[in-house]
């Protein structure tokens, strides 16, 4: 589904990935681990197309298509999903037309007719259900007024109103208590299928005991230096990332 | 020099004047004339008016329509305002004459007058002398005097203590003619003590020719009075609007305008607040979308003069183009207006880089127990709000028009007539959309 080939980008002038290598199939989930600043965020803007992020060199193919040089918009409608470390406020314009834009601008990138307006409303209510979403925030501005978690669960209830096909979760974790995880994470388990794929950002191991990885990647200074199974993950929560670092890390 | 064409006009016609209005406008004439003869039209060497060289507006050839000759349609017909339904009394201006419809107004309760300013003047004359010309400060603005010296006739709007009108009413303002005119309009609105009305008042062009309009409005909010005052200025780009809004409240008294350009030329709204009652408030509200050669701008001044009162001001600007637009809000808090909470807000979208905005608040405080704060912004549309909305697959022009409108919420938000808030909400989408079709399907602006 996505193959990501020696990528390269640059942040004001500053090189953040140094040549990534990523490869990942229909019905796999892949956290991406790492220590702060090796760039797992930098990659996540990367693949959903922030404007801010400049590609200097490699691929990223999706379903066979080169996403590089496809506006963000294009890249959703093709079925990826960013859920945001920080969820922007947006202040005036509400959950529901956000939502409705949204689910209607995919809809017409597969040249579909608009949903109408009684589906649509059940649909959010389905979904809002399954996150155990308060009716009130949807009715407020986008994330505007949001407590931390409420704002993550949010990101959730997009992914469940969107059905994309890959998922990039950013420290989805980040911010939230144990039960509002626990919610969030089940409602992530709820929607995997074998056709969709999600890659989890993450700085711990605590989210990964509720949503359970195929594979393991520890992403430092811009490259993956380390790649294995579930069992990676534990070893990085008992051993940190020092030695991993040390290894690669030119004297 | 401009004034002379007009000064002597009014000389000339001054019998004509006098014969087609009443003796309560009449009497007002030479005393406007001289302030007028000594202020003149405002121009850009005034401070107030550095960005709005108002004389030369009326540098041209406009003609004037002092005989009240009769508009031989029936603007019932002839005209469909953007903003239907909202109202069940609906009064219609043109230009600067009250349009006599058939039916009368129905259904207002006992003691109300809506209709023609002349024939208030003479059913009402206690409550017309009280106020007419005695709310606005002619020689602190030149286009209220030139106003005064012209005015023949217009809109009053009376409630007497204690009632209350529950449904809106609304004014349509209509410019018509067949060459380039001047139209000087008038609007008196008095609530009695403990009355409660809410007037809106649109503006609309019929015809493809210049007019420079003033409109001179006055009004008086009594003792716990309540006046709810919503302007939506839908003109063509050949007019220049000169709104000077003056506005007397007593203690307790609570009065709320909201003043939407949806559309226009060149326009310059000046309101002036005097809270001289304690424990008045009032709320400002200004909301302009300009493009091409538009030009906005507002001038807000609120004159705290008795302890415990609250104002709040929101003014909001988008800009495209080589559109220009200014904002100038003064607050004064006098000596004795302890307690006094003021607040003023001003907000300006800019979205293109020959579009210019110039904003000034200005805040002069002689009592020290008062809380005031002012906010100013100008910027362009949030990056990362963009991306975020494009991220879920809205494109990149959908998400600039949803944070467009998203932008001029709060200040349609501040209007308290629901029908109303949806109604302009759509408008306001449709014209950043570029759909804003002329009500009458004159399509003079599209």
């Amino acid at each position: 589904m996505l193959e990501i080939k020696n990528l390269h980008a640059v942040v004001e002038e500053k090189e953040i990935l140094k040549g990534i290598e990523l490869k990942v199939n229909e019905g796999e989930i892949h956290a991406i681990m790492g220590p702060n600043g090796s760039g797992k965020s930098t990659l996540s803007s990367v693949l959903a197309g922030n404007p801010k992020f400049e590609v200097t060199r490699g691929s990223i193919l999706f379903k066979g298509r080169e996403l590089l040089g496809m506006e963000p918009e294009d890249r959703a409608c093709e079925g990826i999903f960013l859920s945001f470390q920080y969820p922007v406020e947006i202040p005036g314009v509400s959950m529901v037309n956000f939502m409705r834009a949204a689910v209607n601008a995919r809809r017409k990138y597969r040249n579909e007719a608009p949903l109408p307006a009684s589906d649509f409303l059940k649909l959010m209510r389905d979904r809002r259900e399954l996150l155990g979403m308060d009716s009130q925030l949807v009715n407020r501005s986008v994330n505007e007024g949001f407590s931390g978690g409420e704002k993550k669960k949010n990101e959730i209830f997009q992914m469940a109103m969107i059905d994309p096909q890959l998922s990039i979760l950013d420290e989805t974790d980040s911010g939230l208590d144990i039960d509002a995880l626990r919610v969030v994470a089940a409602g992530v388990n709820r929607l995997r299928t074998k056709e969709n794929a999600i890659i989890l950002i993450t700085h711990y191991q605590r989210l990964l005991e509720y949503i359970k990885p195929d594979y393991v990647h520890v992403l430092y200074a811009g490259q993956i230096v380390k790649s294995g199974g579930p069992e990676l993950a534990l070893e990085l929560e008992r051993k940190g990332y020092d030695w991993l670092t040390r290894a690669v890390t030119p004297e | 020099m401009v004034e002379q064409q007009y000064t002597d006009l009014f000389e000339q016609y001054r019998g004509e004047l006098d014969a087609n209005s009443a003796e309560g406008l009449n009497r007002h004439r030479d005393a406007a004339f001289d302030i007028f003869r000594q202020t003149g039209f405002p121009s850009s060497v005034q401070e107030d008016y550095r960005r709005s060289d108002i004389v030369r507006r009326f540098d041209a050839d406009l003609g004037l329509n002092l005989r009240n000759i009769p508009v031989p349609v029936n603007p019932h017909e002839a005209f469909r305002c953007n903003v239907p339904d909202i109202s069940t009394h609906t009064f219609i201006l043109i230009n600067d004459r009250y349009y006599d419809s058939a039916a009368p107004a129905e259904g207002l309760p006992d003691g109300v007058f809506a209709g023609s300013l002349r024939q208030f003047a003479e059913a009402y004359p206690a409550q017309f002398d009280a106020h007419y010309a005695r709310i606005a400060d002619m020689a602190g603005d030149g286009v209220a005097a030139y106003n005064t010296m012209f005015a023949r006739d217009g809109f009053a709007l009376y409630v007497p203590a204690n009632v209350e009108v529950e449904k809106p009413l609304q004014l349509i303002n209509i410019l018509h003619g067949g060459v380039d005119l001047n139209v000087n309009r008038r609007i008196l609105i008095i609530a009695g003590e403990n009355a409660r009305v809410k007037l809106l008042v649109c503006d609309h062009t019929a015809d493809d020719v210049r007019f420079v309009v003033t409109q001179v409005t006055e009004m008086f909010a009594d003792t716990s009075a309540r006046v709810d005052f919503y302007e939506l200025e839908d003109n063509s780009e050949k007019v220049t609007r000169l709104s000077s809004l003056f506005c007397e409240q007593r203690g307790h008294s609570e009065v709320v305008t909201d003043s939407i350009t949806l559309h226009n030329g060149y326009t310059r709204n000046n309101c002036r607040f005097r809270l001289s009652g304690k424990h008045a408030a009032t709320h400002v509200g200004g909301l302009a979308i300009c493009d091409k050669k538009q030009h906005i701008d507002s001038f807000a001044f609120l004159d705290h003069a008795m302890p415990g009162c609250t104002s709040s001001e929101l003014f909001r600007n988008v800009l495209k183009d080589e559109a220009t637009g200014a904002f100038c809000g003064k607050i004064r808090v006098r000596t004795d207006a302890q307690k006094t909470q003021a607040y003023q807000t001003n907000r300006n979208l800019v979205l293109s880089d020959t579009a210019r905005m110039f904003s000034r608040p200005l805040l002069e405080i002689y009592a020290d127990d008062v809380k005031c704060s002012h906010g100013l912004t100008t910027g362009q549309l949030d990056e990362e709000a963009l991306f975020y909305m494009r991220a879920r697959g809205i494109s990149r022009e959908e998400a600039r028009l949803l944070l467009m409108t998203a932008f001029t919420r709060d200040v349609v938000d501040m209007i308290r007539i629901p029908a109303l808030r949806e109604q302009l909400t759509t408008l306001i989408d449709k014209r950043f959309r570029g759909e804003l079709t002329h009500c009458g399907n004159s399509g003079i602006y599209k």
